[in-house]
Formats: structure tokens, sequence, C-alpha cells
């Protein structure tokens, strides 16, 4: 029994013949090794590339030979074939080399072409973005250039927009307030632009009717710019009488304590209306909510695809997405704003034209003999 | 000239942030570093006079006895209270202010606040899973579909309802983001364009172009 256990154990600490016979090998070097300087960006970066010629080797080391002398900046896993280096100096050359390490076996590759970092003056990965950029613009301007020759633009109805009117109507009627919340993005956000925009022709129609407006605000700017609109709005209706300084007011910077603030302004106040407009995150649901238990007639805009089914389900109406940002040439009915709209209509239908030719493409593409189609498509990614 | 000096600063303004956009040199980044610091620093004075609306808004309704009025001034102490330990013992890690008013105040308000969120979520999807109409239904339908294809007990009723629920979520929900996705940002684009432009002029109380 035990010379046979001895067998077994001895068995079993003996390796294959031909494992012993790889390990002893010293690893090849990685080969085709390449060092360029990083392209489109503000320099001190070069970038590495090679192929691993050996399945063997367990590391990478990276030796970068400067003004300083050569030395040994980084260790790489087998797997990795890339190597950014962002500790160089512009205008200055350097060699790179690689080794492959092994057990106690360190194999230096070839060094590499000289190669100095140096900054950017146009970065040539975004210029599909520029190409579609500037025909999204020419289709704006074309469609305003338009607009300002007097042709008439057909736009459709937006139900939300249309009730504005009756929103407001309704307040005056009942003798309650607007509650306006212009979002809790800062002013650098394009939603909360929009909404500021919007802000002024509701104000513009509030001091008309001559109903009370409330514009609780997150962000202190965007409180100075909302408190500046409304004024303007009351002066340009003709009642710059009827502005109180109070009816806009910054509230807090927190996401939350701005949310319980403005839910308790609508239980105490129990407005006529409310309009949730601009960037919302997480208490998109918690305002919308507290606004449909108070029964007033609430009208909600975002361009966030997540807060969208909040407001969808707890608001009366809702701007989807862009009809946000079309509210305001819909409410002034402005030739100019309402030429834009054009616009972006004929810039959508490129993005599906693109999208149809797109995935026609890739179909192609994958037929070896037209693989090359994968080069066009390859224009249209984002890097 | 009330008007002119600020469209004149946006057009300016808007055109070297979309060339920046282009540019990776130096340069361009440290602009772009320079107009968000300043972004930052024209901040700090909006937050003078915020605070100042906050005071203002909160002393008139304690003074005129509006409904609420005793919230306003828990308010206005916790400004003072703030202000008064953040001046006298400082802000950083170990700080009264990060101890007691940030650890032991603002966290566990925040996280109530944060917690009513499911109540609501419950009574929105109440109120909008009542299949009143053809797209109530659907969307019920669809509703339906993903929470049992997402729990165990899915898999269990029918083995491919996991599968179902995943082709709902990155097929026909993935397509109606993504169209939403397209419009939202040509509107973006536009409306910038016509700010920087000075077509829009909203933010400046309107007025003709």
């Amino acid at each position: 029994m035990i010379p046979f256990l001895i067998l077994l154990l001895a068995a079993g600490q003996t390796a294959p013949p031909e494992t012993t016979a790889a390990v002893l090998a010293p690893p090849a070097p990685p080969v085709a090794v390449r060092a360029f300087d990083t392209p489109n960006d503000a320099g001190k970066s070069i970038t590495l590339r090679w192929s691993a010629a050996d399945t063997l080797a367990r590391t990478w080391l990276i030796e970068r030979t400067g003004p300083e002398g050569p030395k040994v900046i980084a260790t790489s896993e087998p797997g990795e074939t890339n190597y950014l280096d962002e500790e160089v100096k512009d205008r200055i050359r350097y060699t790179y080399r690689i080794a492959a390490v092994a057990g106690g076996d360190t194999v230096w590759s070839a060094p590499a072409a000289a190669v100095a970092s140096t900054p950017q003056f146009f970065n040539t990965s975004r210029v599909n973005i520029l190409i579609a950029m500037v025909i999204f613009f020419a289709l704006v301007v074309y469609y305003i250039e338009s607009a300002k020759k007097g042709k008439n633009l057909f736009v459709r109805r937006i139900a939300g927009l249309d009730a504005v009117e009756e929103a407001v109507g309704r307040a005056t009627e009942m003798g309650k307030p607007i509650v306006y919340v212009p979002g809790l993005g800062s002013v650098a956000d394009i939603a909360t632009i929009a909404s500021l925009n919007i802000l002024g022709e509701v104000a513009k129609k509030v001091a008309q009717y001559d109903s009370a407006l409330l514009v609780p605000n997150r962000d202190p700017i965007v409180y100075t710019v909302a408190r500046e609109i409304v004024k303007e709005s009351y002066t340009k209706a003709g009642r710059p009488d009827a502005f109180r300084q109070d009816s806009v007011f910054f509230v807090t910077s927190e996401q939350f304590a701005y949310a319980a603030a403005v839910d308790g302004l609508m239980v105490r106040e129990k407005p006529a209306t409310n309009f949730f407009l601009g960037m919302f995150w997480a208490e998109s649901l918690v305002l919308a909510e507290t606004g449909a238990t108070t029964g007033a007639i609430q009208i909600a805009g975002t361009d966030s695809v997540f807060q969208l089914p909040f407001f969808i389900t707890a608001c009366d109406y809702t701007l989807i997405g862009e009809e946000l940002y079309a509210a305001s040439a819909y409410l002034s009915r402005e030739p100019l704003l309402l030429g834009s709209l054009k616009g972006q209509d004929y810039g959508k239908m490129v993005i599906l034209l693109t999208l149809v030719v797109g995935s026609a493409l890739l179909l192609l593409s994958k037929v070896p003999a037209l693989s090359f189609f994968s080069n066009i498509l390859g224009f249209f990614s984002t890097r | 000239m009330k008007r002119t000096i600020p469209l004149a600063i946006v057009l300016t303004m808007g055109i070297t942030m979309m060339v920046q956009f282009f540019v990776p040199h130096p340069v361009s980044v440290g602009y772009y570093d320079l107009t968000t610091r300043w972004i930052r620093i024209v901040g700090a004075f909006a937050l003078v006079l915020g605070t100042g609306s906050f005071i203002m808004f909160h002393s008139d309704k304690v003074r005129r006895r509006r409904q609420g009025w005793y919230y306003s001034i828990i308010s206005l102490v916790a400004l003072v209270v703030t202000t008064v330990i953040g001046l006298g013992w400082g802000i950083r890690p170990g700080s009264i202010l990060q101890n007691v008013i940030y650890a032991n105040f603002l966290v566990p308000l925040n996280a109530s606040m944060f917690a009513i969120l499911a109540f609501y979520m419950a009574s929105a999807a109440y109120r909008a899973f009542r299949a009143r109409t053809k797209e109530a239904a659907l969307l019920l339908i669809a509703a339906f579909i993903v929470m049992l294809g997402m729990v165990p007990i899915g898999a269990s009723i029918w083995g491919k309802l996991p599968e179902l629920a995943e082709w709902v979520l990155s097929v026909p929900n993935m397509a109606a983001k993504r169209a939403i996705i397209f419009g939202v940002a040509l509107g973006g684009i536009a409306t910038s364009l016509k700010v920087i432009l000075g077509i829009e002029r909203g933010w400046l109380g309107g007025g003709k172009q």
C-alpha cells in the first residue's frame, strides 16, 4: 500500500516533459515596436504599439531613452500590446524598446524609431462632427432666411404648449398662483436655457392675465437670469408695476432640500398650474406626484429620457425632448424661430437617411468582396 | 447698449467655444479651463445674490406671518448656524460642520426625501397602469413582461420570458430612446445656434431681432 501511495504522489508531482522544455526556452522579444506622437491631443504624450511574438512572456517591460538616459517606465500585462506614455516633454526625441520577461529571462526588442511629442491644432477625429455641424447649421440658417422672406412655415400642434394659455387663464379664474420650476440644471445646460426662454413667454401671459407667478430656483445664476427675464416680460406686457421681487426666489442648491421646499410650496399655495420645464433628476417624480395631489394642471418637459416616463405618468401634458426646445418658437410665433424648427426637421431627415444608408453599408460590408465599406462606416463613428 | 454688449459677449464666447472643441492644442485647453473657472467665479457672485434672495424671501414671510412662516424661521436659523459653524470652526473633514451638520442632519434628511420616492413610484405606477386607453394597456403589458422577466419567477413561469423582457428593453424601448435623443441633440444644437446668433433672446427677456 505504501509503495503504491509513494508512486501516486510521485506521479502527481511530475510535470509533463514538453512543459519543462517550454519553460526553459527564453521568450521571444516583441516585434513591430512602433512609437508615435499620440494624434489629436494637447501634446506631452507618445503612443507605443507592438506585436507579441511569444505567448510565453509573462510581463512586458517598457524602456524609454531620452535626454536623462534609459529608464524602465512601466511594466505591462502579457495581453497588452499598446502603452500611452504621458510623462514626456514636447519636442524632445525619445526612443523606446520593450522586453519580454519570462522566468529569469529578459529579452529586449530592437528600439523603435525616435519620436517627439507635439500638440496638434486640429482634432482630425472630429472631422465627421464638423461636417455634420456645417450641414445642420446651413439647413437652420437657410430656413431662417426663408422665414425672413415671409415664407409660411407649418409647425405641427404641440398639445402641451397649446395648454399654456388655458393653464394661465385657469389660474386667473381660480385666483391661485402658477408655479414655474426651471429645472435643477445650471445655466450652462441647454435645457435650462430652453426653459428660461419659455419662462419669458409664460411670464408675459401671466402679466397680461394678472395672475401670480412663483419661480423657485436651485441655481443662483439661473435665479438671477430668471428674475431679469420675468421682470422684462412684465415690462413688455405693459405691467412693470405688477412684478413682485419675491415672485422669483432662490431656494437652495441641495437637490432634495429643493424638492422638499417646492413640495411644501405646492401643498401650501395649492397652485392652479405647475410648470416643470428644464433638467430634472430623481426629484422629478417627487415634484410631479405632489403637484398632481394638489389638483393643479401640470405641464412638464425635459430632455432627460430617464425622467420623461415619470412626467408622462404624473403630468397632464409633457413636452418630450426636442419639444422643449421648440416651445419658445411655438409660443412666440416669431418667424425666425419657427424657421430654425424647420431646419431641425431637415436635420433629422439627414440623420434618418444616414442611418438607412449606414445600416445598408454595414450589411454589405459583411460580404468579403465588399468589406471596404467598413472603412466608410468608420468615418461616421465618434472617437 | 444693454442688449448689444451681452449679445456680443455671447456671440464671441459661442464661436470661440465651438472652435475650441476642434482644437486640442494646450492654448485651446487653457482657454477652456479659464472659461470654466470664470463660470465658477460668476457662480460665486450669484451665490451672494441667491443668499440675499433667500434671506429676503424668508424674513418677509416671517414678518407678514404668511402660511407656513415657522418653516422660514427654521430655514433662517439653519442658514445662520451653518454659516457661523463653517466660518468659526472650518469646513475640513472632521470639523463640526462635516460631522454634525452634514453627517447628522443633511445626509439623513436627503436620504428621507429620496426614500419617499419609493412611495411616489408606487402611486405613479398605479396611475400609469390603469388600462384605460390602448396606449396605457400597451404600457401595462410591456411593464408586466419586463418586470416578470427580470425576476426568477418569470423564468420559471415561461423559460423565454427573460429573453422577451430583454428584447422589449433593447429593441422597441431603445429605438424610442434613441429617437428622442436624436431630437434632443438637434434641438440643443439649434437652440445654441439661435442663442449665439442672437435670434433667440428669451434669456434677455425677449426683444426684436
